[in-house]
C-alpha cells in the first residue's frame, strides 16, 4: 500500500538521523567496554595477553591487600568528601537563596563557583601552594609563632580531602541552590502560619523537600570523586593510593592491561552499588 | 486557486479505537466548510488526513480529482493553519509569510513583495519587520493566515484557529476570515467545536460525533432540520418530547405525547415516513414555543412557570406541563411576556419549526 | 538579639567559606607575579617574567592550540550528532527509542578513566597510533550524551506544529532542521556547545591516556608539575582562569541580555 511506503520512508529517514550518534556510541563506548570486560577475564604474561578465560585478576584483587586497600582508601576518602561537601555547601546555598537579596544572588553564586574555571589540574596544584611545607599556611603559622617546624599537611589523605572538598563544595552549592529557589515561599509561610519555628520549618519542610536535590548532588560527587586520578596523585602523596592511581600503575609501569581492566570493572560496580543504594532519591530524568 | 475535496470511506483507527469511522464527504471547490463536533469526535483527525500529516487506515482522499495517497503534506495542494499558529519565532513576519515561497525557490525581492501583499491582505503590512512575540493573539492569527495563503493553496485547512482568542475578538475574526475566504476563493475546511462560530462562517457545516458524520448541510438547515438527535442537541438548546405514532394520513401523522396528541405535517418527518406504532422524538427549539392563541394549530396544553431568567433578547423559562408530571420544557418568552414563577400559561408550537426523529 | 547572633553567624560562615573557596586561587594568581623561583611566601616583588616565560614556551603554546582544536572540533561533532539523534528520537516513532536514549546517555554514568582505558585497550589491540584524533574521539564520547540530553530536553512538543507548518509549506527535513528547528533551539544548542567545550578543554585523563606526541593543555601542565612548585605553572594557571572568567562574563552578558529580550 502506498500509505505504508510513506511511513517507511519517514522511518528510514529517522534511522538515518539517529544512526551516526548510535554508531559512534557503539563503536567507541560499547565495544571498548565489552572488550575491557573480556580483558579483565584474561591474563598477562610478560608483554602479551593470554586469551584464556579465568577469574585470576578478581581473585588477586581480593587476596592482595595492596589492591584491596586501594578500594577501601577510595571509599573512605570519597564518603568523607561527600559528607563534608554537603555539610559545607548546604549552609552556603541556603544563605545565598534565603538571605542574600534577589538581585545579588546571581552574583553571589557566580562568585561561589568562580574557581571552577581554573584548569582542574591547576586547582589541585594551587592547593599544594597553600598546604606544602613552605606553603602559605605553614609560613603564616610560623610567622605568628604558633609552630616552630612546618606541619606535614600536604602529600597525605587530608590534603586530598581538602582538594576534593574545595571542588565539590562549588558543585553542590550550585545544585542545592537551584533546588532551594524552586521551592515556593508559601511552604515556609504555611509552616510558620501553622506554628513552626525557623528550625522546625527547616527540619520538617525545607530539608525533606530538598533531599532529592542533595542526593543527586551527593551521588554526582561520589561518582566524580571515586573515579578521579589527578587530585590524589597531586595532593595525596604515595602512601595511601586510591583505586584510580592503582589502575594507572597497572597500565603504566607494569603494562598489565587485564588487571587494570578488572580494577576498572570493580570501580564501576562500586559506583553501580552506590547508585542502587540511593536510587530512590535520585531523579535523573527528562523534566 | 481552488479545488474540490472528496473523502471516500476514510477510516482511522488508533489501536482498537476508531477515531474516524468510514467517513465520506464531498466538498465543492470554493466552499467554506466547517467540521463541527465535540473534542474526540474525529474532526481534527479528518483534517490531519486531508493535510497529509496522517495516513488513513483505509479509504481515500481526492483533492482536485487527484488521489492523495502517499503524497506528503508539502506536495499536496493544501496548507494548514495550526491551532497554536506555529509561527516561526525567530523570523520576522515578512520572512514567516515568505517561507513557503522561499521553499519554492522564489527570489528574495519577489517573495518579499508577495509576502507584503499578503500581510496587507490581513492588515499587518506595517508590522512586516516585527517578530511574532511582539504581536497580540489576533495579530498572530492573521499572520498565520497570510502565511498559509501566500503559497496559493487550493484548499486551506484551519485547525481551531480562533480557539485561543477571547470571545469578542473571535467574533470579529470570524467576519474577517469569511470576507477573506470570499475574496481569495480558496476552499476552506475549518475545524471548531463552537456551533455559533460554525454558523457564522460556514457555507456548509459537517457535524461529527464519535468518528462519524451526523449531519451535513447549510447552517440554517442543520439548525432548523437536524438529521440526528446529536446534531439537534449540538447546534443549540432543544426540547426532546418523546411520542408514539397513533395514525398516519396522506399529509401527516398524529402523535401521542405526554402533553397530549399532536398532528404534524409529513414535512416534519425528516428521516423516515411515520408508521403507526413508531416511537419517535419531537424536537422543539425553545424559541418555537409560544403562548397559545386561538389560532395556534398545535397546543401543548397548560404549564406552570417553574423558573425564569432574563437573557436580554428573551426570557428563558422552565415550564412544567400540567398534564405531564416530571416533564420540563425550556421556552424562550418575549421580553414583553413578563412571566413570573408560578404563572400558568397555555403553550403552543409552530408546526413548521418542528422536526420528528426516530427515538434514540 | 537572636537575630543579631544568627546574622553575625551567617556573615562569619560566608567569610569562612568564600575564603576557603578563593584561598588557593588567590595564592595561585598572586604568586604568578612572584619575582623569584618559588611561588610561596615571602612575596619578593612584582614581576611578569613568568608570563613571558609562558608565552615563550613553544610546547605550552602548541598544547594551547591543540586544546583549542580538540575542544571545538569534538564539541561541534558532539552537538551535530546529538542534535540529529535528538531530532530523530523526539520527532519520529522509532522502535526501541527508550533503549536508544539509554544507550546515548550511558557514557555519562561511567568514569572518564574507564572510558579512556577501554578506548586505549581497543586502540592498542587494533594497532591504531595515538594522536590528537584519538583524544578527539574520546571527547566526543563523553560530550555526546551531554549534548544529546540538553538538546533533546529542549525539543518541546510545542515545537512540533511549527516544524509541521514548515514541512507543510514545502521544506524538506534538512531545511526544517536548518531553518526552523536549529534556530529555534539555538540557546540550548549553544549551551550544549559551550559546556562541551569547557569539559573537553579541562579534561585530563582521556587526553593523557589517548595522546602521544601532541598533547593538550592539561596534559602539558601535568608534565610541568613534575618540576615541582614553579611560578610558571602559576602563570599558565592564572591565564587559563582569567581568560575563562572573561569568556564566561561575555557569554553571561550576551546570553542573559538575549534572554531578557525574548
Amino acid at each position: 500500500m502506498t500509505t505504508t511506503t510513506l511511513e517507511d520512508r519517514e522511518r528510514r529517514k529517522a534511522w538515518g538521523f539517529v544512526a551516526p550518534a548510535l554508531l559512534w556510541t557503539l563503536a567507541f563506548f560499547v565495544v571498548p567496554f565489552v572488550y575491557m570486560a573480556a580483558l579483565s577475564l584474561w591474563s598477562r604474561q610478560g608483554r602479551d595477553i593470554v586469551h584464556v578465560w579465568n577469574l585470576d585478576n578478581y581473585l588477586r584483587f581480593f587476596s592482595e591487600s595492596a589492591l584491596l586497600r586501594g578500594l577501601t582508601n577510595s571509599l573512605e576518602i570519597t564518603i568523607t568528601v561527600t559528607i563534608l561537601s554537603v555539610l559545607l555547601a548546604y549552609p552556603l546555598a541556603w544563605i545565598i537563596a534565603e538571605r542574600v537579596p534577589k538581585r545579588l544572588q546571581r552574583m553571589a553564586l557566580i562568585l561561589a563557583i568562580l574557581p571552577f574555571w581554573t584548569s582542574y589540574v591547576v586547582r589541585s596544584y594551587s592547593w599544594l601552594l597553600v598546604l606544602s611545607k613552605g606553603g602559605v599556611i605553614n609560613q603564616a603559622l610560623m610567622g605568628i609563632g604558633l609552630i616552630a617546624e612546618p606541619l606535614e599537611i600536604a602529600s597525605n589523605r587530608t590534603a586530598t580531602v581538602i582538594g576534593f572538598v574545595h571542588f565539590f563544595v562549588m558543585l553542590l552549592t550550585l545544585t542545592i541552590y537551584s533546588n532551594l529557589i524552586q521551592l515556593s515561599p508559601n511552604y515556609r509561610r504555611a509552616a510558620a502560619d501553622l506554628g513552626a519555628n525557623a528550625f522546625q520549618t527547616f527540619w520538617h519542610v525545607i530539608l525533606p523537600l530538598t533531599l532529592p536535590g542533595i542526593m543527586t548532588g551527593a551521588f554526582l560527587t561520589f561518582v566524580l570523586c571515586i573515579g578521579d586520578y589527578i587530585t590524589p596523585q597531586i595532593l595525596g602523596g604515595n602512601n595511601e593510593l586510591v583505586l584510580p592511581q592503582i589502575i594507572m600503575l597497572q597500565i603504566g609501569r607494569r603494562a598489565d592491561f587485564p588487571m587494570a581492566a578488572a580494577l576498572s570493572i570493580i570501580l564501576m560496580l562500586t559506583v553501580t552499588a552506590a547508585y542502587v543504594l540511593c536510587a530512590r532519591w535520585l531523579r535523573i530524568e527528562r523534566a | 486557486m481552488t479545488a474540490s475535496v472528496f473523502v471516500r470511506g476514510a477510516t482511522k483507527t488508533f489501536g482498537s479505537f476508531p477515531a474516524l469511522d468510514n467517513v465520506s464527504l464531498d466538498i465543492e471547490a470554493g466552499e467554506f466548510i466547517v467540521l463541527l463536533g465535540p473534542s474526540g469526535c474525529g474532526k481534527t483527525t479528518l483534517l490531519s488526513i486531508l493535510g497529509g500529516f496522517m495516513a488513513p487506515s483505509s479509504g481515500s482522499i481526492l483533492i482536485g480529482g487527484k488521489d492523495m495517497a502517499g503524497v506528503a503534506p508539502a506536495h499536496r495542494p493544501t496548507t494548514t493553519m495550526f491551532q497554536d499558529y506555529a509561527l516561526f519565532p525567530h523570523m520576522r513576519l515578512i520572512d514567516n509569510v515568505g517561507f513557503g515561497l522561499r521553499m519554492r525557490g522564489l527570489g528574495k525581492s519577489e517573495r518579499d513583495e508577495k509576502a507584503l501583499a499578503f500581510l496587507d491582505l490581513v492588515g499587518l503590512k506595517a508590522s512586516a519587520a516585527k517578530k511574532p512575540h511582539e504581536l497580540s493573539g489576533g495579530q498572530r492569527q492573521r499572520v498565520a493566515l497570510a502565511r498559509a495563503l501566500a503559497v496559493d493553496p487550493d484548499v486551506l485547512l484551519l485547525d481551531e484557529p480562533l480557539g485561543a482568542l477571547d470571545l469578542k475578538l473571535r467574533r470579529q475574526m470570524q467576519d474577517e476570515l469569511k470576507a477573506i475566504q470570499k475574496r481569495v476563493g480558496t476552499t476552506f475546511v475549518h475545524v471548531t467545536h463552537d456551533q455559533e462560530e460554525a454558523m457564522a462562517i460556514a457555507d456548509r457545516i459537517v457535524v461529527m460525533n464519535q468518528g462519524r458524520i451526523e449531519d451535513f448541510g447549510p447552517p440554517a438547515e442543520i439548525y432548523m432540520r437536524p438529521k440526528s438527535l446529536f446534531s439537534a442537541g449540538f447546534m443549540g438548546e432543544i426540547n426532546l418530547l418523546p411520542g408514539r405514532v397513533l395514525e398516519t394520513a396522506a399529509d401527516g401523522a398524529r402523535i401521542e405525547t405526554a402533553t397530549g396528541p399532536v398532528a404534524l405535517p409529513l414535512a416534519s418527518f425528516i428521516r423516515e415516513w411515520p408508521k403507526v406504532g413508531d416511537n419517535v422524538t419531537i424536537c422543539i427549539r425553545p424559541e418555537h414555543i409560544t403562548m397559545a392563541t386561538s389560532a395556534s394549530p398545535i397546543r401543548l396544553g397548560e404549564a406552570v412557570v417553574t423558573g425564569s431568567a432574563f437573557f436580554g433578547t428573551h426570557f428563558r423559562c422552565h415550564m412544567a406541563p400540567s398534564n405531564a408530571s416530571g416533564l420540563s420544557l425550556v421556552a424562550h418568552m418575549p421580553q414583553s411576556a413578563n412571566t413570573a414563577i408560578g404563572d400558568r400559561v397555555e403553550l403552543a408550537v409552530d408546526p413548521a419549526a418542528l422536526t420528528v426523529l426516530p427515538a434514540a | 538579639m537572636r537575630d543579631i547572633i544568627s546574622k553575625s553567624f551567617g556573615w562569619a560562615y560566608l567569610i569562612f567559606i568564600y575564603g576557603f573557596i578563593f584561598l588557593p586561587v588567590a595564592v595561585l594568581v598572586l604568586f604568578s607575579f612572584q619575582d623569584g623561583r618559588l611561588p610561596v611566601p615571602p612575596f619578593n616583588g612584582f614581576s611578569t617574567q613568568w608570563y613571558e616565560a609562558v608565552f615563550a614556551d613553544r610546547k605550552l603554546m602548541a598544547a594551547l592550540g591543540n586544546s583549542f582544536l580538540v575542544a571545538t572540533g569534538s564539541s561541534i561533532l558532539a552537538c551535530l550528532l546529538g542534535f540529529l539523534a535528538a531530532y530523530a528520537l523526539a520527532r519520529y516513532k522509532l522502535p526501541g527509542s527508550a533503549l536508544q536514549r539509554g544507550l546515548l546517555i550511558a557514557p555519562m554514568t561511567v568514569s572518564y578513566l574507564i572510558i579512556a582505558l577501554g578506548l586505549l585497550a581497543v586502540l592498542n589491540a587494533m594497532k591504531i597510533p595515538l594522536s590528537l584524533w584519538t583524544v578527539g574521539i574520546g571527547h566526543v564520547v563523553i560530550n555526546l550524551p551531554l549534548c544529546f540530553a540538553i538538546i533533546y530536553a529542549s525539543m518541546g512538543d510545542h515545537h512540533i506544529n511549527i516544524e509541521r507548518a514548515a514541512r507543510d509549506l514545502g521544506a524538506n527535513d534538512l531545511k526544517v532542521m536548518a531553518l526552523v528547528t536549529a534556530p529555534m533551539l539555538m540557546p540550548s544548542i549553544l549551551a550544549a556547545f559551550f559546556l562541551s567545550v569547557t569539559f573537553s578543554w579541562d579534561e585530563f585523563i582521556i587526553a593523557f591516556l589517548l595522546s602521544r606526541f601532541d598533547v593538550t593543555l592539561p596534559v602539558e601542565i601535568w608534565s610541568m608539575l613534575r618540576s615541582g612548585l614553579n611560578p610558571k605553572t602559576n602563570a599558565i594557571g592564572s591565564l587559563v582562569f582569567l581568560v575563562s572568567v572573561a569568556v564566561l562574563l561575555v557569554l553571561e552578558l550576551a546570553l542573559f541580555g538575549r534572554n531578557r529580550k525574548t
